[in-house]
């Protein structure tokens, strides 16, 4: 009887959420009407080609389902679709924007949000949001600290880890200690991605976590005491540069050409921010079979990846209707499976239905993927002014 | 209506130039309304000579720029010199089109392969002679003094000044001269430096200009080949533009600024160095040596030239196989597992791109070619020749840097509120689409023996009826490889497409450069190959075509050939 | 004078440079004559030649009056002026058959059959029946100054100029062609006006004969 009532009270609240989003705002229907012809352009970060070809395959999704048309504009960094939509509203133009939905998270969101650069709040209206994990998963809500308030809606759950490859490099080092060791030891097998590159930013990050006396500082915006606080941190890279791939004097440019550098043999770990990576790797060909995930001792930086609408966009029911979509469990799924792309979902299992369900289950894990307790602790984001002011100090120290 | 063609055609060119140079002008000395810039202040360039690096960034810009535009010439001018008249000249004629063709990225991405730690070169001598089991840690590509772009420059630039030279040979007495001089007991390449080259350098002296003002602010190939911790100037003012922070645009501006005047200066450099070349050259004719030892400057010319078209045709073999290759790891030769799935899963994602290259590309090249028929029409028609100053106009927008006033074009587009339209992206390539076109076209044009159009007219016909049954049909290859070089100019271009596409257009060139910083070589493989095959079969076409249709006719073999 | 089909040109002086070419030449050719202009190289023969079928260099400074069958077609275009003009290269349109070489001379208007019928006409009289659909490059010398003239002929001109029609032909040809241009030109009642160097041109033509230069 008891158990009775509490399924009957689950299921009332599952029945009842997407309800309750439909009544306070949205017109679903209404939105999928007019976005029915509609031009999306998606400024979403175009570095790795496996991402590129699940966009790719997500416009022809809503093309099908909705009559979308998804415009992938290929970004190298995300900054570049702020600036549009700053410039935008700098000159006037506050309507019929060239960005339509953005691939955003951390200071970028939070510049937008700063200077009211976002529409919404939208994105907990979506009928899919109701399947978003907001309970175990907190980060869907708070991005890098700063509260999402329904600005955007989340995408995908991002964990850094390292690869190595076990025929060549059977032991690898599991802290930033080791890694300093290792790199003296084999000089231009080390190297990460130049910031602002967001491996190289994660990169930095997990060392100034590794050497800050005091962590929990990270989680409150950087002030005066920035300068004692990274001080480690620059000792640790003064330290670790010039035995760098390359001297430290040319870096790789992101997360995949540092794969590709693995694979070549020419370092001997690569980083990554999905956890299924290396088996996808393996899978698209471009790293060994006998590549292997690990992640460092005491933790590593995770996070929550998301979509965002400019406050000008030309197509915005188009916009919520790919954000929703991309919430939608035949996409998160998708999205995690290594042959795929290996992006963990923002997803609750317990919220999805049965063949929702079956879809996550029925996904292969891959060799090289870490079983989800072998991952570790996830550490979290420092606070985006952190990262705006170490990439600041990194550029006139190692980019000049 | 065709006595507007040439007016029009100036304004439709150079119009937006000198806009955009204002455009780019004014924020650089902090007028920008729309940014709250609206009082004259130096704080821009201030904050440009403060920016970090911005020394060794404008050194690597002027080394490369001035090595680059050095070296080709001096490859081109020796190769031809030591080979006037012999079979290699003939085979590089033959290969000069394939490598034309390629657009600038290709070539970078290609060199990229051949010449990095991990790639093609270091494959083929490892580890068996190398003793390399892993691939060295050397800065070869990029490296921080910037030889990879000159080489990547030099591939490109070669063939270029190549062409420019054969065609300013054939309008001189070449054979004659030269046949005087050895006569005179000269040997052959000191005969052509002393004798043909005064006879050819006013006619190629443009050309090199070009050459060397893009070699300083070339922005694709730096941002493959170049180093990025700075980067030369004209990369690291486009990273400007794109900052977050919309005050940089000041600095950009500046900086923008800052590379046209670099421009200006080096060839205004340059062409004291002609002078000085000149007073000097002269005491070297006048002193009378004969010149020898020339055998071994020869086979050192005739060597270099031929390293430069292997590499370049290499490389685009090399992306080729990639293309098409699924495994293919150090130190393999080739790869060890193929597959066509790279083209099959880059269906879709080249679909847009691909259709955006190949529609603004035939729209400005039809356009161009439009406008240049007009232009050359209406100059026979009138027996009005442009004089040698109207080429400068014509080579205006292959002078300026290209970064030094498309951001200008931009602020105007946005106010126009055409930015992002696929007609204004067809009007920024057309920019440097016409130019080419016009040189392309304007010889055979003004070469084709006046009396055909004279009987025609005298037998009772029309001069529209003349331009349509006379001309177009007897000048069609020329049209057509005119047609095939806006074409392929188009395909590669980098810069008009960020700047007049506003984000919103992508081409398969600026798909390349974003992809030639990741990964995975496979997918660039694919649009690299692309990106050079469009153009080719472009090139291909021009050929074929009237080849084909006057098959039964032989006298059109002086115009086909 | 007018009407009568001559050729008349009056006072026409052509300078270059600011000297004098030609100085005041009047001429009249009345049909089915044959007059020739001889004079060295640079005399500015064939300029008067271009000057008269309207395409004349504008470096040339050139004065006086040209009419045809009593109309002034000195400021005609070239199209409008029926001057037929024939050079030493028969300049055979290349990217044309020998068929469509004769059809660009012939006026527009005409049906397709018709068209046809005039053209064969025209083979046959050039005594190269059949040859229609032959590509140019492929005539015999001779055939293709033939064809050149009945190119010319079909434009239906009211005058002919020949600008050294015969200086490339070799020297059994060059009588056989002479012939054969003079005698369709005189047929057809058309004043005829030659330029060239050679004497025996001008024996032929067996008309007046004016020195320049």
């Amino acid at each position: 009887m008891r158990t009775k009532l509490i399924l009957t009270l689950v299921l009332l609240a599952a029945l009842a959420m997407p309800w309750r989003a439909g009544a306070q705002a949205l017109d679903w229907a209404d939105i999928t009407a007019k976005a029915r012809g509609q031009e999306v352009y998606w400024n979403a970060w175009g570095g790795d080609e496996r991402i590129n070809a699940y966009i790719a395959w997500v416009g022809a999704r809503v093309q099908a389902a909705y009559g979308v048309t998804l415009r992938h504009v290929k970004l190298s960094d995300t900054a570049e679709a702020v600036r549009k939509v700053l410039a935008e509203k700098t000159a006037g133009r506050h309507e019929g924007g060239s960005v339509d939905l953005i691939w955003i998270n951390g200071e970028n969101f939070k510049a937008m949000k700063d200077q009211s650069l976002l529409f919404g709040p939208f994105a907990e209206q979506l009928p899919n949001f109701a399947l978003v994990d907001v309970v175990n998963k907190p980060t869907t809500r708070l991005d890098f600290t700063v509260p999402t308030d329904g600005l955007e809606a989340p995408w995908g759950m991002a964990k850094l880890n390292f690869i190595h490859d076990s025929a060549v490099l059977p032991e690898p080092p599991r802290s930033m200690a080791a890694i300093l060791d290792h790199a003296k030891a084999h000089p231009g097998r080390i190297a990460y991605p130049a910031p602002p590159d967001f491996i190289g930013s994660t990169f930095l990050k997990q060392v100034v976590y590794a050497t800050a006396a005091e962590p929990s500082v990270l989680q409150r915006p950087a002030g005066d005491n920035f300068d004692s606080v990274t001080a480690p941190m620059w000792a640790y890279l003064d330290a670790l540069t010039p035995h760098l791939w390359r001297g430290g004097k040319v870096w790789p440019k992101n997360g995949p050409a540092l794969i590709r550098l693995l694979d070549d043999g020419e370092v001997d770990i690569a980083i990554s921010f999905y956890p299924a990576e290396a088996s996808s790797a393996i899978a698209a060909g471009l790293l060994p079979d006998t590549a292997r995930s690990f992640v460092l001792d005491g933790g590593t930086i995770g996070n929550t990846h998301f979509v965002a609408i400019p406050y000008n966009a030309r197509a915005r029911e188009g916009a919520m209707v790919v954000a929703d979509f991309l919430m939608s469990a035949e996409a998160q799924a998708r999205k995690e499976n290594p042959e795929v792309w290996g992006d963990n979902t923002v997803l609750a299992m317990d919220r999805l239905d049965a063949t929702g369900r079956k879809l996550f289950a029925d996904l292969p894990l891959g060799a090289a993927t870490l079983a989800p307790e072998a991952l570790g602790p996830t550490l979290p984001e420092p606070h985006p002014s952190w990262m705006t002011r170490i990439e600041e100090a990194w550029l006139s120290r190692y980019g000049s | 209506m065709l006595r507007w063609v040439p007016a029009v055609t100036l304004l439709l060119f150079l119009g937006p130039v000198a806009a955009g140079l204002v455009g780019t002008w004014l924020p650089a000395f902090g007028v920008l309304p729309a940014l709250g810039g609206t009082e004259f202040s130096l704080a821009p360039w201030r904050r440009l000579l403060a920016e970090p690096g911005l020394v060794t960034s404008i050194r690597l810009t002027l080394g490369t720029g001035f090595a680059a535009a050095i070296v080709s010439l001096a490859l081109v001018l020796a190769f031809l010199a030591a080979c006037h008249g012999t079979r290699p000249v003939v085979a590089v004629r033959r290969l000069l089109a394939p490598l034309l063709a390629v657009p600038h990225v290709a070539v970078a991405i290609g060199f990229a392969f051949l010449a990095s730690p991990s790639g093609w070169a270091a494959r083929a001598v490892s580890p068996w002679l190398t003793g390399w089991e892993r691939p060295p840690d050397i800065a070869t590509v990029p490296d921080p003094w910037g030889i990879a772009l000159v080489c990547g420059l030099v591939l490109k630039e070669v063939p270029f000044l190549l062409l420019m030279t054969l065609a300013a040979l054939g309008q001189v007495p070449a054979d004659r001269t030269l046949a005087v001089a050895r006569s005179l007991g000269y040997g052959p390449a000191t005969a052509w430096f002393k004798t043909v080259l005064p006879l050819v350098w006013p006619q190629i002296r443009l050309p090199v200009y070009a050459v060397l003002a893009y070699s300083l602010s070339v922005v694709d190939m730096a941002l493959v080949l170049a180093p990025g911790t700075p980067p030369p100037l004209a990369p690291r003012v486009l990273r400007w533009f794109s900052d977050p922070d919309l005050s940089r645009q000041f600095v950009a501006a500046a900086g923008a600024g800052l590379q046209f005047l670099l421009v200006v200066g080096a060839i205004g450099l340059f062409h004291g160095g002609e002078r000085l070349a000149a007073f000097l050259g002269r005491r070297w004719i006048a002193a009378g040596g004969r010149g020898h030892g020339e055998r071994g400057g020869r086979i050192a010319a005739t060597g270099a030239m031929g390293i430069v078209f292997a590499v370049g045709l290499l490389g685009m073999l090399g992306m080729a196989i990639w293309s098409v290759a699924r495994r293919w790891r150090w130190p393999d030769v080739l790869p060890s597992v193929w597959s066509p799935g790279n083209w099959a899963r880059q269906a879709d994602a080249l679909a847009w791109p691909g259709w955006t290259t190949v529609s603004v590309a035939l729209a400005a090249a039809l356009i161009a070619i439009a406008l240049v028929l007009g232009c050359l029409e209406n100059e026979q028609r009138t027996h009005v020749t442009p004089g040698s100053r109207a080429l400068w106009l014509i080579y205006a927008p292959l002078l300026a840097p290209q970064i030094g006033f498309l951001f200008g074009v931009q602020v105007l587009l946005v106010a126009s509120g055409l930015d992002g339209r696929w007609a204004a992206l067809v009007w920024g390539h057309l920019l440097f689409v016409l130019p080419y076109v016009f040189l392309a076209l304007a010889g055979p044009w003004r070469r084709l023996d006046e009396r055909y159009a004279r009987t025609a007219l005298c037998l009772g016909a029309s001069p529209g009826r003349v331009f349509w049954r006379v001309k177009l049909p007897m000048l069609l290859r020329p049209v057509l490889f005119a047609l095939a070089v806006g074409f392929a100019v188009s395909v590669g271009e980098y810069l008009p497409t960020v700047f007049a596409g506003g984000g919103r257009y992508a081409t398969l060139t600026t798909e390349a450069v974003s992809l030639a910083a990741g990964g995975d070589r496979r997918v660039i493989g694919v649009y690299a190959f692309l990106q050079a095959l469009l153009p080719w079969l472009g090139f291909t076409l021009a050929i074929a075509v009237p080849a084909w249709l006057y098959r039964r006719r032989h006298g059109m073999k002086a115009f086909t050939a | 004078m007018s009407g009568d089909g001559s050729l008349v040109l009056d006072g026409v002086t052509v300078a270059l440079d600011g000297a004098t070419l030609i100085a005041g030449l009047d001429l009249a050719v009345a049909p089915g004559e044959i007059v020739t202009v001889m004079g060295p190289s640079g005399s500015g023969k064939s300029t008067l030649l271009a000057w008269l079928c309207g395409a004349a260099d504008p470096a040339f400074r050139i004065a006086g009056r040209a009419t045809l069958d009593g109309a002034d077609i000195t400021g005609l275009p070239p199209e409008a002026r029926r001057v037929g003009i024939l050079f030493q290269d028969d300049l055979l349109f290349p990217h044309l058959s020998v068929g469509g070489n004769l059809a660009f001379g012939l006026p527009p208007g005409l049906a397709g059959p018709e068209r046809r019928a005039r053209i064969e006409a025209a083979l046959e009289e050039a005594e190269l029946p059949g040859f229609a659909d032959r590509d140019p490059a492929t005539l015999s010398g001779g055939q293709r100054a033939r064809i050149a003239l009945m190119r010319t002929l079909l434009a239906a001109p009211k005058a002919l100029l020949l600008d050294e029609p015969f200086s490339r032909l070799d020297a059994a040809l060059r009588d056989r062609i002479r012939c054969f241009v003079f005698g369709h030109a005189t047929e057809r009642g058309l004043p005829v006006l030659l330029v060239t160097h050679d004497p025996d041109d001008a024996r032929a033509a067996g008309g007046k004969v004016v020195e320049i230069g």
